[in-house]
């Protein structure tokens, strides 16, 4: 008995329908099996919160008196440089990019208390942000210098626009060098002091469909507190991965590029982030709706931690040259008990996405959708499946010869 | 009457009980107690062991020591006074640990960092406790947090 979402809606604005998180999901499965479970629950809902680099916002921040060209000249938000390369009061600020004077790594390890996911959650938080500008100036905008307070409710648009986020799946980190590391995955101690991951497991999106047959281009979801949309498969989307029976891919595969208004959304679910001797990044909180509408989309959503499996990546060596080398294959259940063995060692682990902020989206985005403030829509284009053999590529180099 | 099998020994009065402590205090000292041994007196005077877990001199405070004391509690009350009146400020630890909780989001990084085991993940929520009675001071967690919800403060 197949649904579809115009049906799900309707009971959804009758108050009707069935919402329960990709956890409660597993249990009902169990006791009732899929069949059941998939004609008596409508929509299960997926959350993640951990730290997302491919993300930033554009805002148009309005003309000024005289009027001021910022495109193809230098802007800052609270001395954080933003991109200035379209139109004439459009700027893009990204969740790395670090002020123009921070140390750095000059004195190891950095700590990267400022930078571009900072300003995003200060703008969102309501914050007045210092704008400085300079300009060129021309016949039409010949102003040349600029510096103001700007507030997010003075901006004309405020979009959060992230080319990639809600990886599916992500390594397991560890350091096999005898000196302590410091990456995007953390603080990684020598000799393989540690295994940090990065993943909701059993709550992620897109490990809940696999191969992405609800979530699409249009589909709507929770996004940093408020809505937002998949616009586009994310950057280093990779579908033609292996992958378990269940369908999950072991290694890291599919990403979304999404957007939405950041007007309406919070700075508890968009949060600065400072990752020490590495950079700085924003953590964002999105959360998916999975409309049951046949058993097998069902049973893609009954996934659990000791299904979910992920290869272990030595980030001293292997990662930084390039070299696609496992130390071996765990599944999110071990990672969760706090310990894992690998070559014979027993490595505690430590993650950087949040499972219970993850289960708050899930349970929030839930009640949305029970109250019918939130009506599930229907993609207009699929994301690359693995059927296309779409992949991602590293950069073949050419270098240029004088 | 039966007779009571284990009769009081006569010495009984003589006995006390004693208890062992073991505490962890943050300890600073203005400039001019800087060459006065005054760990070294804990130790005669009032037997007392020490761990030092932390030392520094900066410019505002003086000097400043983390420091774990055991010994009988007695022994610890009185080498205690003896450090406040000496003109020393002495704090117990775990209040210079803070985890701002409205910041923390749970995540568990700092959970395999901490030398101490201070952090523990509740299984069935994974929400992160933060024992503070174990923390040493250490200080690492307070940069590997990435939200920097760890606050240290002498």
């Amino acid at each position: 008995m197949a649904k579809t979402i115009k049906e799900i809606n309707e009971k959804l604005k009758k108050g009707e329908a069935v919402v329960v998180t990709a956890e409660e999901i597993i249990d009902i499965v169990k006791k009732k099996g899929v069949k059941k479970a998939a004609q008596r629950v409508d929509v299960v809902t997926t959350g993640t919160f951990g730290p997302m680099c491919s993300s930033g916002a554009y805002l148009n921040i309005g003309h000024t008196k005289p009027k001021t060209k910022l495109g193809g000249g230098r802007a800052y938000l609270n001395g954080v440089p933003v991109y200035t390369g379209f139109a004439a009061v459009d700027v893009y600020i990204g969740a790395t990019a670090l002020p123009d004077n921070d140390p750095l790594n000059k004195v190891f390890p950095g700590e990267f208390k400022y930078g571009g996911g900072h300003v995003i959650e200060d703008l969102v938080a309501g914050k007045d942000i210092k704008l400085t500008a300079t300009a060129y100036g021309t016949d039409c905008y010949p102003r040349k210098k600029l510096e103001t307070w700007v507030n997010i409710k003075d901006l004309n648009e405020a979009v959060l626009f992230n080319p990639r986020n809600a990886y599916q799946n992500y390594n397991v980190a560890v350091n096999l060098s005898d000196k302590v590391i410091y990456t995007y995955m953390g603080m990684l101690k020598p000799n393989l002091g540690n295994a940090n991951y990065c993943s909701a497991g059993q709550l992620s999106p897109l490990l809940n469909d696999p191969y992405y047959k609800t979530i699409g281009i249009g589909t709507r979801i929770f996004l940093g507190g408020g809505v937002g949309y998949i616009v586009w498969h994310g950057t280093q989307h990779n579908p033609t991965v292996p992958r378990k029976e269940n369908g999950t891919p072991c290694v890291p595969a599919g990403a979304l590029a999404v957007l939405g208004d950041l007007k309406q959304m919070r700075p508890e679910w968009l949060l600065g982030t400072s990752m020490q001797g590495y950079g700085t990044t924003l953590t964002v909180g999105i959360g998916i709706p999975i409309p049951m509408l046949n058993e097998e989309i069902c049973r893609y959503t009954a996934v659990k931690d000791d299904d979910l499996w992920t290869q272990i990546v030595d980030y001293s060596e292997a990662y930084p040259q390039g070299k696609k080398e496992s130390l071996g294959e765990v599944n999110y259940a071990q990672l969760n008990s706090g310990k894992i063995v690998i070559k014979g060692k027993e490595v505690p682990t430590g993650s950087l996405s949040s499972y219970p902020k993850a289960m708050e989206i899930a349970t929030t985005l839930k009640e949305w959708i029970k109250n019918g403030d939130f009506l599930l829509s229907e993609p207009v284009a699929s994301l690359p499946g693995p059927e296309t053999g779409y992949t991602f590529n590293p950069l073949k180099e050419r270098p240029i010869k004088n | 009457m039966r007779k009571n099998p284990y009769p009081t020994p006569p010495y009984i009065h003589l006995l006390e009980v004693v208890e062992m402590i073991s505490k962890r205090i943050v300890i600073h000292f203005p400039y001019q107690f800087a060459d006065q041994p005054i760990v070294y007196k804990l130790v005669k005077d009032y037997d007392l062991e020490f761990n030092i877990l932390k030392a520094y001199i900066t410019p505002e405070k003086g000097g400043l020591l983390v420091l774990e004391l055991s010994g009988e509690d007695k022994n610890y009350e009185q080498g205690i006074q003896y450090l406040k009146e000496a003109g020393v400020k002495v704090q117990p630890l775990s209040q210079d640990i803070i985890r701002n909780d409205r910041r923390c989001s749970h995540c568990g990084v700092c959970v395999p960092i901490c030398p101490a085991g201070a952090f523990m993940v509740e299984p069935l929520t994974r929400a992160v406790h933060f024992q503070d009675n174990k923390c040493i001071a250490c200080g690492l967690c307070v940069k590997v947090c990435p939200l920097r919800s760890m606050e240290i403060r002498f």
